[in-house]
């Protein structure tokens, strides 16, 4: 589309060839994406039913990923969009892996060879200790207010 | 109205609005890139985490991401009218979206007004402080995308910069992705 956005109006409505295309192609993906999320919306629950939490990741997490690529790719037009354009969102991923490699090991580690996070396992422990109590978890809250 | 050189130039061969939209998004990879990452090193960290997820609505969550992909499909739908310089049409496609907008924030507010009621607040532990500030930051973007999706609809109704249509579609289906990764990770992950 030009920048100023009239070029198109001056050519008038239903001239393209490839209009239909264009829908079909953007309902296909639609449906592709409800079908994909009926899958990440029921096979967690099957994988939580067969205790395989393997099924669960892939339903949920990896569906997600296709979920994302079809919309980035089909909806947000990435597939036909310059490539600088995905070479700068790349890079943001990027940093956020670079973010999230620098910092989890002091998230995730509650111990290391020299030092220990004593309030994080305290919290852990409370937190189990809380939960096998009261697994509905609303009397904690209920004392809370 | 003459317009600014900086809205119809294009060094990159991307009109410069696009380009813009695209810089903004890179900047919101970000943005929430850091807040989910940092709720998966604490949700990996803290098995507690999965007890206390264990009271989000899945159901709700489920609609409100089914609600999400349909005003994404609209938005595309806006677009193409928009390409074919059908600005009317594009302007409807455009309110359809804002419905799914409107939807969208209304099932958040009974959620949340549910799960404040019952105890779950933003102060109550780590996670629901997470749930809170995340599934909130993203709302607070689905406020911003309804309300200037209203703006451009209102152009384009009449024919006027039919581009805005395409830069407003590209955010919205980002924060349409967002949501994708927030529902198994705020929802699924029990």
């Amino acid at each position: 589309m030009s920048a100023d956005g009239k070029t198109e109006a001056k050519h008038g409505a239903g001239h393209d060839p490839h209009e239909a295309d264009h829908v079909k192609l953007y309902t296909k993906i639609y449906l592709y994406l409800v079908v994909l999320f009926i899958i990440s919306f029921i096979g967690p629950f099957v994988g939580a039913a067969v205790h395989s939490k393997a099924l669960v990741l892939v339903t949920a997490f990896g569906i997600a990923l296709v979920k994302a690529y079809l919309v980035c790719a089909h909806f947000m037009h990435l597939n036909i969009e310059r490539r600088y354009i995905g070479y700068l969102l790349t890079t943001t991923v990027v940093f956020m892996f670079l973010f999230y490699a620098g910092v989890s090991p002091d998230v995730m580690e509650h111990h290391g060879r020299n030092w220990e996070n004593v309030a994080a396992k305290q919290e852990t422990a409370r937190a189990l200790r809380e939960h096998a109590l009261h697994p509905e978890g609303h009397e904690e809250a209920a004392a809370e207010h | 109205m003459a317009k600014p050189i900086a809205t119809t130039r294009s060094v990159t061969t991307i009109p410069t609005g696009r380009l813009a939209i695209w810089w903004v998004l890179a900047s919101e990879v970000v943005i929430f890139g850091g807040l989910l990452a940092s709720y998966i090193m604490h949700r990996l960290g803290h098995p507690e985490f999965g007890d206390y997820a264990a009271h989000t609505n899945t159901w709700i969550g489920g609609v409100n991401t089914l609600v999400l992909l349909t005003s994404s499909y609209f938005a595309v739908r806006a677009h193409n009218e928009a390409e074919h310089g059908r600005g009317k049409a594009a302007a409807n496609w455009l309110y359809l979206t804002c419905l799914g907008a409107v939807m969208f924030l209304c099932i958040k507010s009974f959620e949340w007004t549910h799960e404040i009621k019952e105890g779950f607040t933003i102060t109550r532990n780590a996670f629901w402080s997470f749930y809170y500030v995340a599934a909130g930051l993203h709302a607070c973007h689905v406020i911003g995308g309804g309300i200037i999706m209203l703006i451009v609809a209102q152009a384009a109704k009449k024919n006027q910069d039919l581009q805005r249509v395409e830069l407003i579609g590209i955010y919205w289906h980002f924060v349409d992705v967002v949501w994708i990764f927030l529902f198994p990770l705020l929802y699924i992950a029990k």
